[in-house]
């Protein structure tokens, strides 16, 4: 697991690090287990449940700007596809693995989603990702009830970014910041290649390849956001990636125009 | 570890959809659905619905379109309800994972109308026209009916699916045009009692006086079990 080589950060900011080798139930080794042979087991089972595209959490509806793009001719195969979705992946993909990671380390959620909300200047994406964290949040309390998704429900009502509730369910999931970073950034790429296959009738199979294809990629992400997390502990949110596509936020205030559509975002 | 204490958080219906409670304890709004193949009438049946309750019950509707808002803008259009108690939720060109496999667009309208129109009776939730095999989750909607025509054939109720084998209510409906479609009516009715047993069958003609009233008394009959039920 590319969770070996970089190890989480401490959950707990104010106490001494729990570093060492006995796992305690809220720091770094969170969920996870000493193998005999050494590395380490566990919470992939949790993050195969809540990385899975049947999550019921409303990223079905959602294209992540696949709609506009095949519109505006920029996707129209998988190469196309496949650039598209490497672009989303190192800007806004970055940024929200960032967030997560950042809330399943344990920052305050609502400073999160401040950063969240600075991090996002398309209106209609805003609105977007509250509203799939509300979403997610429905789901997120049934799964892996918490009083800290309570708290952010109840902080909350009208939904926080969805990466930072993911973050936080990741959390709740006994996730560590890596894991929830790997959750936000595949979804970051795994949204759009499905609506393509909708979009364009794009073969199933080609769509696949192209996720296969970028995962090294995701590890990278996945790398560089845990590490920000783990400095945005010490340094605040601004530690944080703040990669942006501005061609997503202006086609996604174009989008959110349509009359007629089959995706919401 | 969170899970071991989750007796001490509340069950999930206080905050989620499928108790019968809102989180002060009084009882919530009936939610019934309404799926159906593509042009059956489940939009007629819907706007005839509200017109013929809407003076005694507070009502709301959500559609689920597949690409459009059109049931929305009919309803709009056609003025049965204020706009504020409609509410259209985006599908991803599926209605039938946002009415079944992923229910949570569909609970945040529904939950938003009650907190913003206030205590309703009756949510009617229409599912975008969708195959034999689209139904509701139970965790959205309490009751649901399942909308033929007899236009479509009058083979569909002996097919059977999921919709005509266990809908709440399955109606039959456009029956004016039975003649010229050349439909039994009598066998649909032989037809859906075998599929269904006991579970009601209503025939209809909308474009008739009063012809949704088959429906309409069976939404009252379910309102008033749904009321008398133990808080
Ligand atoms: N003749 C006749 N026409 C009807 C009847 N009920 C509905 N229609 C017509 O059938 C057409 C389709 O009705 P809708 O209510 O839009 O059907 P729907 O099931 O909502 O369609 P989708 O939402 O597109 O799946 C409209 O032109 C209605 O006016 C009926 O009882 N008799
Ligand atoms: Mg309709």
């Amino acid at each position: 697991m590319p969770t070996n080589e970089t190890p989480p950060p401490p959950r707990d900011v104010r106490g001494p690090a729990a570093g060492g080798r006995s796992p305690s139930p809220d720091g770094p080794d969170r969920g996870r287990q000493p193998l005999p042979g050494g590395g380490v087991l566990g919470g992939v089972g949790a993050l195969l449940v809540l990385a899975d595209g049947r999550f019921p959490a409303g990223g079905h509806a959602h294209s992540g700007g696949a709609e506009a793009a095949v519109a505006a001719g920029r996707i129209r195969d998988a190469g196309s596809l496949e650039a598209f979705c490497r672009g989303r992946l190192h800007t806004v993909g970055l940024t929200a693995a960032g967030l997560a990671a950042a809330a399943a380390a344990g920052l305050d959620p609502l400073v999160l989603d401040d950063a969240a909300d600075a991090r996002t200047p398309s209106s209609a994406l805003r609105v977007t990702a509250r509203r799939l964290g509300r979403q997610l949040m429905r789901a997120a309390r049934a799964a892996w009830p918490s009083p800290e998704l309570d708290a952010l429900a109840a902080a909350r009502p009208r939904g926080a970014h969805q990466p930072v509730v993911l973050g936080l369910t990741a959390h709740a999931a006994a996730l560590g910041p890596p894991e929830a970073a790997y959750a936000a950034g595949y979804e970051v790429v795994s949204g759009p290649a499905t609506a393509v296959v909708r979009l364009l009738s794009l073969d199933p199979f080609e769509a696949t390849a192209v996720l296969a294809r970028l995962a090294p990629e995701l590890d990278q992400v996945v790398a560089r956001a845990a590490d920000a997390a783990r400095r945005a502990l010490d340094e605040g949110p601004d530690a944080l990636p703040a990669a942006s596509a501005p061609l997503l936020d202006i086609a996604a205030e174009q989008h959110a125009t349509w009359s007629v559509r089959l995706f919401a975002s | 570890m969170h899970l071991d204490h989750a007796d001490t958080y509340p069950p999930r219906h206080t905050y989620g959809a499928t108790g019968p409670h809102r989180p002060d304890g009084t009882r919530r709004a009936l939610r019934v659905g309404l799926g159906g193949p593509v042009g059956s009438g489940k939009t007629a049946t819907v706007a005839a619905l509200c017109r013929a309750l809407r003076d005694q019950l507070s009502l709301a509707v959500v559609t689920n379109d597949i690409y459009t808002r059109e049931d929305a803008e009919f309803l709009l259009r056609n003025a049965v309800l204020p706009p504020e108690r409609i509410t259209a939720v985006e599908t991803g060109a599926c209605p039938h994972t946002a009415i079944r496999d992923d229910i949570s667009a569909n609970l945040e309208a529904v939950e938003e109308l009650e907190e913003t129109v206030g205590p309703l009776d009756l949510i009617l939730v229409e599912s975008g026209g969708d195959n034999l095999t689209a139904t509701f989750s139970k965790g959205l909607v309490d009751a649901q009916v399942f909308v033929i025509d007899v236009a479509g054939g009058d083979d569909i109720p002996r097919k059977g699916g999921p919709g005509v084998t266990t809908a709440d209510l399955l109606v039959v409906n456009k029956t004016d045009l039975a003649p010229y479609v050349g439909s039994d009516l009598a066998r649909m009715a032989r037809d859906a009692e075998a599929q269904r047993g006991e579970l009601p069958v209503a025939f209809t003609s909308l474009v008739a006086e009063d012809g949704v009233r088959p429906i309409a008394d069976w939404v009252r009959t379910r309102l008033a079990a749904w009321t008398a039920a133990p808080a």
